[in-house]
């Protein structure tokens, strides 16, 4: 059973790539994104995030109802089933759903949801519906689906107030996408300048700063960013609220990343490459333009993609412990407050979805990541 | 060795008083204090306040000293193991606090177990069958439990024990049990109540110590002295356990540093979704509350317990890797 380790299967797997001309005139990024291209989950991941970071640009054109509407008639109804054939038993190329009735049994006081299986909604797709304006720019009125009046389309079902949670998490894409994209570039900037400062200066400047850093890694981030976020008076709106949040995940996340920048600068120094290049009489920021900063830059994009999911996690924690955004903004995690309790949960599971898009997110990034940091390794094949 | 830990005790104690620091002026940030939030509480109670009375109120909490004197007067009582007055308890601080942090870290050594008893032989395992179809799987179950929300996995383990056990698992003990005193089936009802918080608490450092583990391991497999042992004859077992796995677990140790924190960290969301008596619940109400002194204590004291179990990893580390025991021998 344990022999199958061993130097074998390297060997084999080395062999199936072809070196021909172009792979040796090909540049340090081309290089990588052979590499790179090879790698399919990583690849698909890449797809993932694309999808999903257009739902935060777009997410008016996904969204198939107005996300602050209240459907009375539809409070906590679930999902729609999207069915192909319908109560004859005919098939039906194009998707449709059946229009649903609330009943209120008397009993349990739950809501009951019948099909009302008399006409049939086929989904449309890029429907004329409610008009928006296209990233602030563009007044269009096309969205993805949509079905005719009078049913209304909830593929996610709805909350307590019947609002349509397929299009409330289409929005709360961009919210939750993007604090982790922002928060990750503020720390990177951090990261940077401290770990490049710490690095380059060395002596007392280096200790003081490894002291810090190592002091901010070994304290628990929840509670503090916690005690942070709580600390945010109750009179901000939501856009100050959304840049707090931001700032205080960026202020705990930086010293790994400022850790790594020094390790790779002071490790970089001593290379050969740098001194022959000081040998060749190039300038100091010669050498770190054309030669660290590449050298370093593919490095640098692994820890920024690795580095998103935690934020985007830590933002849906703060708005699911309602110290983060707060409605009538929506995040992810802002709409998962509402599955709070077992309760709720029985009654009403697909409030759970938004967590679902939380979940791909997280893996995505990670994968992505993975796929980076194996691409941008020159010693892996 | 002993210079070291001693160096290192002594910079533990610098750390903590940072964090002493840290923690006060974090508690001072938000906009008025317990006070205010208490009278407002008062007034919408229908009960009016005079200035006079709540002059009195301001000087008896000591609200009326500038904020350094504050900390100062608060940090003389610390260090005589006098941690104020929870305004919202209405008790000592020092009397609410001790079980629940007892607790907090119990729950997060029993974590720290459970995650080095799961990713350690999965480690190994996905090592020694890299591309297997065992190896994609337990891959991704562990990315699993590292992308899905604490929070969210807590609620879903309360579902599915609730719906297909009808059992409700918040808290730690079932209602009759709470106030009880210790017995044989208090003891069964709490590990009835443990497994969920710490297997939420405990997946999610799980993939990323397999993925060391695994990505090390794989490393040192591929070294002459494996290829040479094998050649003599070593028994695969043995070889495997003898040097790579030994090398290998190394990283893991040194990432205990790592664990700790995210264990109190990931352990604080957990136990208010569960509803465990920890000091996570109870800092989430005090932070509502603007209980200053309770804040400040419990995130001291859960930042100081991570601190501890840093600088004990960090020792660790040096009585496990003689190399580093080298080093530090010949600085």
């Amino acid at each position: 059973m344990l022999r199958r380790f061993g130097l074998g299967r390297k060997d084999s797997k080395n062999t199936a790539v072809q070196f021909d001309e172009s792979y040796y005139l090909a540049s340090q990024w081309q290089l990588m994104w052979r590499k790179f291209r090879r790698h399919r989950l990583a690849m698909f991941s890449a797809l993932v995030i694309i999808f999903l970071y257009s739902m935060a640009v777009f997410p008016e054109f996904y969204s198939v109802n107005d996300l602050h509407k209240r459907h009375v008639k539809y409070a906590k109804a679930p999902p729609h089933t999207v069915r192909f054939i319908d109560a004859e038993g005919n098939f039906h190329l194009s998707p449709f759903i059946y229009d649903m009735t609330q009943k209120l049994d008397m009993d349990t006081l739950q809501r009951i949801y019948t099909e009302d299986r008399s006409v049939r909604y086929p989904i449309r797709f890029f429907v004329a519906g409610e008009p928006y304006r296209l990233l602030g720019l563009l007044d269009t009125n096309i969205h993805l689906m949509g079905v005719d009046e009078p049913a209304v389309f909830f593929p996610f079902g709805t909350d307590e107030l019947g609002r349509d949670l397929f299009s409330r998490t289409m929005h709360a894409a961009r919210i939750s996408l993007s604090i982790g994209f922002l928060g990750m570039v503020t720390s990177f900037v951090l990261g940077c300048l401290i770990g490049g400062v710490s690095g380059y200066f060395g002596g007392s400047v280096d200790i003081v700063v490894q002291r810090v850093i190592e002091f901010l890694v070994s304290i628990p981030h929840i509670p503090l960013y916690m005690a942070l976020a709580a600390a945010f008076p109750p009179e901000w709106s939501s856009t100050e609220v959304y840049f707090g949040i931001t700032v205080v995940l960026a202020v705990l996340s930086w010293p790994p990343l400022a850790r790594a920048v020094r390790g790779k600068l002071l490790e970089l120094r001593e290379a050969d490459f740098v001194m022959a290049a000081r040998i060749s009489n190039m300038g100091d920021m010669e050498i770190i333009i054309k030669h660290l900063l590449p050298s370093f830059a593919s490095f640098l994009i692994v820890v920024l993609s690795l580095g998103v999911p935690g934020m985007i996690l830590a933002e849906t924690a703060l708005s699911f412990l309602q110290i983060g955004i707060r409605p009538p903004a929506v995040s992810w995690g802002v709409l998962l407050q509402d599955a709070q309790n077992i309760r709720s949960l029985s009654q009403s599971p697909w409030l759970l979805i938004p967590g679902l898009f939380v979940i791909v997110t997280v893996l995505a990034f990670n994968f992505l990541g993975d796929g980076l940091r194996d691409a941008a390794d020159p010693y892996k094949q | 060795m002993k210079s070291y830990v001693f160096q290192r005790l002594i910079y533990m104690i610098f750390l903590l008083w940072l964090v002493s620091i840290v923690t006060f002026v974090v508690i001072q940030l938000p906009p008025g204090d317990y006070l205010s939030t208490y009278i407002s509480r008062l007034e919408q109670a229908g009960e009016e306040l005079s200035d006079e009375e709540v002059e009195n109120l301001r000087r008896q909490y000591g609200l009326d000293l500038p904020l350094f004197l504050r900390y100062f007067k608060w940090f003389g009582q610390v260090v005589q193991g006098e941690f104020g007055f929870s305004f919202d308890w209405q008790q000592p601080v020092r009397d609410i606090i001790g079980e629940r942090l007892a607790l907090t870290f119990t729950i997060a050594i029993l974590s720290a177990i459970f995650t080095f008893a799961l990713a350690i032989p999965i480690g190994i395992y996905s090592a020694t069958h890299q591309y297997s179809l065992g190896d994609y799987i337990v891959s991704i179950i562990g990315f699993i439990g590292l992308a899905i929300p604490n929070f969210m996995l807590a609620l879903i383990m309360l579902y599915v024990a609730w719906k297909s056990y009808g059992l409700n698992l918040t808290g730690l003990f079932s209602p009759e049990y709470l106030d009880a005193p210790w017995n044989l089936a208090k003891i069964g009802d709490l590990l009835l109540h443990l497994p969920i918080p710490i297997i939420v608490i405990g997946t999610s450092g799980t993939a990323g110590m397999i993925r060391v583990l695994r990505g090390t391991l794989l490393d040192e497999l591929n070294k002459q002295y494996v290829i040479t042992a094998r050649s003599k004859g070593v028994g695969e077992v043995k070889l495997l356990f003898k040097y790579p796995v030994r090398v290998a677990l190394n990283p893991i140790v040194s990432g205990l540093a790592w664990l700790f924190p995210s264990l109190i960290s990931g352990g604080t969301i957990t136990a208010i979704v569960l509803g465990l008596p920890t000091a996570g619940p109870m800092l989430y109400r005090a932070l509502i509350t603007q209980d200053t002194f309770l804040t400040a204590t419990l995130l001291m004291f859960v930042t100081i317990l991570t601190v501890i179990g840093t600088t004990v990893s960090d020792i660790l580390l040096v009585v496990v890797d003689p190399r580093i025991r080298m080093e530090r021998a010949a600085n």
